[in-house]
């Protein structure tokens, strides 16, 4: 994401809608969005397909802050979207959960 | 970056120029490889280098295409180098840029962008083009009419697949390499496909009359049409493709072509600039043109009257070329390659070396074929050399010949030694003893010493060196050998990677010590597992094997169950497709099903519109295609049990039908084989457990190469057999004992999977387990019970069957987790 494009928060619901450790898939305004759920705390969120050839994030393993995808075992860090096995990268987006218990993710307008 | 490090000052105070400009037209394989070599021998430095490609990519393994083709592979898996190299390297691509002239007395080159680059040092790698023979109807003007087709590139590869999703006959003209590759690639698009050969036989460069006749029928046996001693004369149809019509009058239908008939160098280029072009570029032992500022390398360049179609010599010839353009060997001279080859044919391999037919009365030829099993071998011999040798269908002898046909090395006494591995196998030639030019990997072009250096240069793995040499990544014929050479590289020189030999890579334990500790420090997790034995590093890749040993130690009841450290598999209770859907292999114990279940299944079919229902390898049926939201549902209105299809865990028992309704049946295997499937389903095991029960020793349910098998033998009988296997690995069962009735079947079998779950590494299947622990230890343990442990085994056995739980009808009626089956969760905005 460039800082030019303006970007806006959505609120994705109740963080219970993810259980803990795992991830789900989001669609939201046009962006299909995979929010983990960390053992460690807090959340991340990424693209929800892999970019090697269109693997559901969301269903990945979840470990050393990274996902495993879960057809090839591509794997990207959460927290940067660095492919740690594998050629491409992956889009980030920051992701917290609010005062009411809320999932709020940060996307492009 | 620094630059220009040679246009610094001399000490003599003359300036030098600064780097030179180095171009290159044609991004294919020769072209790429040439300026790998390059940067190999420190050219970045010397050269401000400029790519000129045609084809709007970076550069791929063109070899790799059929797979493509045939959507096996994504155009992305097969490329070498992608566009990010080419920036890291400072290289300049003018990716869909076609040079169309070359101004040699300006040392200029002009592209159809309108671009242009000056050059100091010019290299032509524009490799060949297919060659359409004039056949009526093929053009349409500028190039060939639709539906008809050329095999070269990614976007033809697109252009067939597309088109062919609209036809339902294909035919290839031409039935050599390049056909058979392209017939491959469209047999899975679902046409029936024809190829046409004009000359006798199918690889007539290649092969003799026996072997092409061989291949042919191999290629029938899949399917394929073959129709040699064909010429193509016309291509009939008028606004669409409706056959070729044949020298002979007659005549094929179909409503697409692949024209596949040979190919033709890109010379003109080079010739229109005036320089030597016969059959190709003219080029000398240094890959020069007589300008001696310009190379050529690849299929467009003809040297010593030779110009090659494969890709093992260009390899060859990048690196003379390389090390003559940078200076670093200037008297580096290729001397023409002999043409060993290593070939995968719709997944037939093939190997060809030197001459394939006598060409001298005393030539002597040793001839083996076997039409049955597709294989076919020629080995021809003159002076006591091998100069020739051709292997169909079995390529296990080609180190060795190469060896012979290389080095000219004397032949073996007995002649039967170069066909087949008599006895004990001396004639393989260990990898130490290989010379360190032989080439190992022949779709990347990496030799023997390539892959050592690398390996005791400390890639650490396999996977590491494979990773950096490329050799294996292509089609994977020569994986083995790159296994046994980065072995014996790292010898004993480097320490072993002790990670080898745990479990799960992140936990730096061997199984027997893991369990101890589990179970002293009582750790009911995989995150506690971490946290006490792993510094309390989560490794994602440990924790489906962590899952599983902890449900197989503690059982499912007493286990803090984790539900994110299984696989999505085991969290959904199905098998995870290429789509990300899922398929839904119900339980039918022994293969045994009634009208009631199928017509469930029907029904289950009709109303959640079900893409493909397949009966399975297993003796069972598939529902392939299911969403994840539909999974409960599809479950519920089954009303069936789980097959368990998806994890590591026993799987199917196969049958046959036996005493029942067999003529020969000495043993009720239907009783059995439903008996056994209804004890043991769903036991979670370090690896899949796939069983079957013949009632006779004619083994029609395959009972001798499943994990455990049960095979009935005259006098109400039944041996068991264990560790068998035919899926990756094919190995017949050993006999494990013979028993009288179901009961010990039922028993012994138990007992030797309760051992195997307690004892196998993860992902270990009983056909490593059963030659690593040896049969006659097992037989002492489990049969004779030695250790005094059989009673626990079988105890800890009846505990894992009374603790099953099955998991489609209860998580249906009940998800465990938020969301567990849900689709992507749509937000209005
Ligand atoms: C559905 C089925 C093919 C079919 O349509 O017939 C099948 C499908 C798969 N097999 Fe298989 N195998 C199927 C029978 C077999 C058989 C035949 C048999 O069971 O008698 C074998 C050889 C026997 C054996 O395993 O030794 C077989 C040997 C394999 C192997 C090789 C295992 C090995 O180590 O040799 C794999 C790969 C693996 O396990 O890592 C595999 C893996 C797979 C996977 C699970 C690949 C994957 O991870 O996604 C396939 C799932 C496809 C999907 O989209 O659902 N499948 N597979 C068969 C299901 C049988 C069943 O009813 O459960
Ligand atoms: C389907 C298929 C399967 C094959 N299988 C095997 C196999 O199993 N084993 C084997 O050994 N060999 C195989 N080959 C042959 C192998 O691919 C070739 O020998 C190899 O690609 C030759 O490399 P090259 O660089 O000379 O030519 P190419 O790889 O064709 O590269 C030439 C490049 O130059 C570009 N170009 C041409 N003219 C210009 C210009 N004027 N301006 C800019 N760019 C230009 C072209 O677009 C092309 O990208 C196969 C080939 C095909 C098509
Ligand atoms: S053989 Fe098995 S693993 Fe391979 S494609 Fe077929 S079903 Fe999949
Ligand atoms: S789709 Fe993700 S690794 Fe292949």
């Amino acid at each position: 994401m460039s800082s030019t494009e303006s970007l806006v928060e959505r609120s994705l619901g109740p963080i219970g809608q993810i259980p803990l450790g795992e991830g789900r898939a989001f669609h939201v305004a046009d962006h299909h969005i995979a929010v983990f759920r960390l053992r460690e705390g807090g959340l991340a969120a990424t693209q929800a397909d892999c970019p090697h050839r269109g693997g559901p994030l969301a269903d990945g393993i979840v470990g050393q802050n990274s996902v495993v995808c879960p057809l090839h075992a591509q794997r990207f860090a959460l927290a940067t979207g660095l492919a740690e096995v594998g050629d491409c990268d992956i889009s980030v987006y920051p992701c917290r959960i609010d005062a009411k218990g809320d999932i709020v993710v940060t996307i492009p307008a | 970056m620094t630059t220009a490090q040679l246009g610094d000052i001399r000490e003599d105070g003359s300036a030098t120029a600064t780097r030179r400009k180095l171009v290159v037209i044609g991004n294919g394989m020769a072209g790429a490889r040439t300026v790998e070599e390059i940067l190999a021998r420190g050219g970045g430095e010397l050269f401000d280098i400029t790519v000129f490609g045609d084809e709007p990519y970076g550069n791929y393994n063109r070899i790799l295409l059929s797979g493509v083709l045939s959507g096996q592979s994504d155009a992305t898996d097969i490329f070498i180098n992608p566009l990010d190299w080419y920036a890291d390297n400072d290289i300049e691509l003018r990716a869909g840029a076609r040079v169309n002239h070359v101004d040699r007395e300006a040392h200029l080159v002009h592209a159809d962008d309108g671009s242009c680059a000056p050059y100091d040092k010019l290299i032509v790698a524009t490799g060949s083009r297919p060659f359409v023979p004039p056949i009526d109807g093929v053009m349409n003007g500028h190039g060939p009419r639709p539906g008809i087709f050329v095999f070269r590139t990614i976007d033809d590869c697109s252009a067939i697949a597309h088109y062919a999703q609209s036809c339902s006959r294909a035919a290839v003209i031409g039935g050599g390499l390049l056909g058979l590759e392209a017939a491959r690639g469209l047999l899975s698009h679902g046409v029936e496909v024809h190829v046409v050969e004009a000359g006798p036989h199918l690889m007539g460069q290649q092969l003799d009359a026996q072997g092409g006749r061989i291949l042919a029928r191999t290629l029938r046996e899949m399917g394929i049409g073959v129709h040699c001693g064909a010429a193509t004369t016309a291509i009939t149809g008028d606004d669409h493709v409706t056959g070729l019509t044949f020298k002979d009058g007659t005549h094929l239908a179909c409503d697409m072509v692949v024209v596949a008939a040979g190919i033709r160098p890109n010379a003109e280029l080079a010739a229109a600039c005036g320089l030597d072009v016969e059959r190709a570029v003219v080029v000398d032992d240094q890959m020069r043109t007589q300008d001696p500022d310009v190379y050529a390398v690849g299929e467009c360049a003809q040297h010593r009257n030779m110009v090659y179609g494969l890709v093992a010599p260009l390899w060859e010839q990048a690196e003379v070329l390389a090390d003559h353009i940078t200076g670093t060997d200037l008297s580096a001279a290729y001397e023409g390659s002999k043409l060993a080859t290593k070939l995968k044919v719709m997944g037939v391999e093939l190997a060809v070396m030197g001459i394939k037919e006598p060409e001298h009365d005393d030539d002597e030829v040793l001839q083996f074929s076997e039409p049955q099993r597709g294989v076919y071998k020629t080995v021809i011999l003159r002076d006591g050399r091998l100069v020739g040798a051709t292997l169909l269908g079995d390529v296990s002898k080609v180190s060795y010949l190469t060896q012979l046909f290389d080095k000219g090395t004397p032949l073996p006494e007995d002649r039967l030694e170069l066909m087949f591995d008599l006895g004990a196998p001396v004639a393989a030639v260990p990898v130490g003893a290989l010379p360190d030019d032989t080439q190992i990997c022949n779709c990347n072009g990496v030799s023997k010493g390539d892959i050592a250096r690398c390996a005791s240069g400390g890639a650490l793995s396999v996977g590491a060196v494979m990773k950096a040499t490329r050799a294996g990544t292509g089609c994977g014929s020569c994986k083995a050998q790159v296994e046994e050479i980065v072995t014996w590289a790292a010898g004993g020189d480097l320490v072993e990677d002790p990670s080898a030999h745990y479990y799960v890579p992140g936990v730096p334990f061997p199984k027997a010590e893991l369990v101890e500790q589990i179970r002293r420090l009582d750790l009911r997790s995989a995150s506690e597992v971490f946290d006490a034995l792993a510094g309390g590093r989560d490794d994602p890749a440990s924790k489906m094997g962590l899952t599983s040993l902890l449900r197989t130690i503690w059982g499912p009841d007493e286990l803090g169950d984790e539900r994110d450290a299984r696989y999505i598999n085991d969290r959904v209770h199905a098998n995870i497709q290429r789509d990300g859907t899922f398929s839904v292999v119900p339980g039918i114990s022994g293969g045994v099903t009634s009208a009631d279940q199928l017509r469930r299944i029907a029904d289950v079919a009709d109303k959640y519109a079900v893409p493909m229902i397949k009966i399975t390898g297993g003796q069972r049926i598939d529902l392939l295609g299911i969403t994840k939201e539909d999974l409960p549902r599809v479950w519920k209105d089954l009303g069936m049990r789980s097959g368990h299809a998806y994890g590591k865990s026993f799987r199917t028992v196969k049958s046959c039908v036996g005493t029942d309704f067999c003529r020969f049946g000495v043993g009720d295997a239907i009783s059995l084989g439903v008996e056994m499937e209804d004890r043991f389903k769903g036991l979670e095991a370090p690896a899949k457990l796939k069983l079957a029960v013949a009632g006779c020793p004619r083994n029609c349910s395959e009972a001798m190469v499943k994990d455990v098998g049960a095979v009935a033998v005259e006098g109400g009988r039944w041996e068991i057999y264990v560790g068998g296997a035919a899926g990756a690995h094919v190995r017949k069962g050993d006999v494990l004992c013979t028993v009288d009735s179901h009961e010990e079947v039922l028993q012994i079998t138990g007992r030797f999977m309760q051992y195997y779950r307690e004892h196998a590494r993860w992902l270990e299947r009983t056909y490593a387990f059963v030659p690593r622990i040896g049969l006659d230890e097992l037989r002492a343990i489990v049969v004779d019970d030695r250790d005094g442990i059989a009673a626990r085994l079988d105890a800890e056995m009846q505990r894992t069957i009374d603790e099953y739980v099955e998991p489609w009808q209860t998580e249906a009626a009940a998800p465990v987790t938020a969301n567990q089956f849900a689709a992507p969760i749509a937000m209005s905005v």
